[in-house]
């Protein structure tokens, strides 16, 4: 019954919002140049699949990258600021400013510096607008832990090595999936950014430029709802993942 | 040396932006192996301080701490130490998180053999049945519990306690008090406990070092000469109402009250 309720209501409810929106369409006799209805997107799949199949891979894999190497050097660098008080008063202002610039600025700096290699440069700005959240969250969870979690371990004579494994590590795993599941949808729309706004693109945002192009306005929508599943699909691969590292954080509902 | 505790003229200050703050003053304190120190004195005295000195966290400015005729400049595998928060770690079960000294101190133990120490302990403080759950699912009693057996899985020389029952309600605290006689029984270990609560210090100590203000000297030193298998009722006898009064006195001259009504 529960499992039933779990699938059945968000299943409506998409439903639901599909009919709603074939419905405005219909009721104000939009034609699919001005708005697609839904009825309009199987078809377009249909002729395009091996496109969608090929540039949501080049999307998919793009994103990943990018964000394997945000939690990487995010980690590093939260860690970096956790551990040293020289390091935070160092980084922190620096970090600050360069999460304000607008990304969507960095993409012909970025395209001027590595012309051609779009796929260095995809990856490297999924990787810029997804790194900041990863830092900062590992940053504060390593720089609040409690002393008395470290002087357990070091009254016994535990190198620092050891307390980082056994204890500010595991600690900090519930924060830095938080930061993550942000990270991955920031990381999404890096990943886009550079397909759509850079000449010659693959993935995607291209597929999307392409349907602008030829005035292909269904197709465009296709491709909307292509990138709201593979969001959907990356968040929820983190939240998998989060169950399996972290699942210690959350309290068993009452 | 028959101590196995030695604070000799440890004088202490911290560095503060308002220049140094005192807070020991050639302290001295002995405690014979085997027995139970309770140290009391008013807020913020530095005995927090006397119990990082003990486990070697940190070195005093003057003076010398010894364990067992050896001098403490570092850490030792030989101390346990429990404080008020009981520091379990949230992602270990209960008994994964009493191990857990034993992974640092005997890296070599084979895990049936820590598990089953482990055990041991837990049914001796009453959480048998409760070593698969996780720290949230138990009460605040029950972590301190869990957290004592902590504390003293590695058989350490010297027990460090920092008012460890200090956040738990009256009665709880009571049970506990019995817990750790009856661990002492099984299990002999030197002690420190620093307390705020007098009857805590009568009911489980052997001697009562009562700290004067900051920065803290040895005031008094109360011998408690109530049997070792003490109930609760002890504490109603007409000789600890006379230990527990004359504390009471100690504390306010401490206080620096000595002079106010009463």
């Amino acid at each position: 019954m529960e499992t039933l309720q779990k699938i059945a209501v968000p299943t409506l409810a998409i439903l639901a919002f599909l009919g709603l929106w074939e419905f405005i369409v219909w009721v104000n006799d939009w034609p699919n140049y001005k708005m697609a209805s839904p009825s309009d997107l199987p078809p377009a799949f249909a002729r395009y699949s091996n496109l969608f199949i090929e540039m949501g891979w080049q999307t998919l894999w793009r994103t990943v990258a990018g964000l394997g190497l945000a939690v990487l050097f995010g980690t590093l660098l939260g860690m970096a600021m956790g551990f040293s008080r020289i390091a935070r008063d160092a980084l922190y202002p620096l970090l600050v400013g360069f999460n304000a610039i607008p990304k969507a600025t960095l993409v012909p700096v970025i395209a001027l510096i590595f012309i051609g290699q779009h796929d260095f440069n995809t990856v490297l700005m999924a990787f810029l607008i997804s790194f900041f959240p990863i830092a900062v969250s590992v940053g504060i969870g390593l720089s609040t832990l409690e002393p008395e979690y470290r002087d357990i371990l070091r009254s016994l004579g535990a190198s620092r090595v050891t307390i980082f494994r056994k204890i500010a590590l595991p600690k900090t795993l519930p924060e830095f999936f938080g930061a993550l599941k942000v990270s991955v949808t920031l990381a999404f729309i890096g990943t886009n950014l550079v397909e759509i706004v850079s000449p010659h693109g693959r993935g995607l945002g291209a597929l999307f430029k392409s349907g602008e192009t030829n005035g292909d306005y269904p197709l465009m929508f296709a491709v909307l709802i292509a990138l709201a599943v593979l969001g959907i699909v990356l968040y929820y691969a983190v939240v998998a993942l989060e169950r399996i590292f972290a699942g210690w954080a959350e309290r068993p509902q009452s | 040396m028959s101590n196995l505790i030695e604070i000799k003229g440890v004088t202490h200050a911290y560095r503060t932006k308002a220049g140094p703050l005192p807070v020991l003053d050639n302290l001295n304190v002995s405690v014979p192996e085997g027995e139970f120190c309770a140290v009391v004195g008013p807020s913020g005295c530095g005995k927090s301080t006397l119990t990082r000195l003990v486990a070697g966290l940190m070195k005093p400015d003057q003076g010398e701490v010894w364990l067992h005729g050896e001098r403490v400049t570092s850490p030792r595998k030989t101390v346990g130490m429990a404080f008020q928060n009981p520091v379990l770690l949230e992602w270990r079960t209960i008994l994964d998180n009493v191990i857990l000294p034993l992974e640092i101190v005997a890296p070599r133990m084979p895990q049936r053999d820590r598990e089953a120490r482990a055990m041991h302990l837990l049914e001796m403080v009453g959480l048998k049945g409760f070593e698969g759950k996780r720290p949230s699912e138990l009460s605040g009693g029950m972590r301190q519990r869990a957290s004592l057996c902590r504390s003293i899985v590695h058989k350490p020389d010297v027990l460090i306690m920092d008012e460890p029952f200090g956040a738990l309600d009256a009665f709880t605290r009571e049970d506990l008090w019995q817990t750790m006689r009856d661990l002492r029984a099984a299990e002999p270990f030197t002690c420190v406990l620093i307390t705020h609560d007098l009857r805590e210090s009568v009911f489980l100590g052997d001697q009562v070092i009562v700290l004067s203000g900051r920065p803290a000297r040895t005031q008094h030193v109360l011998r408690v000469d109530l049997p070792a298998d003490r109930t609760i009722d002890s504490l109603y006898t007409p000789e600890a109402a006379e230990m527990l009064h004359l504390l009471r006195d100690q504390i306010r001259i401490a206080q620096g009250r000595d002079g106010e009504v009463h």
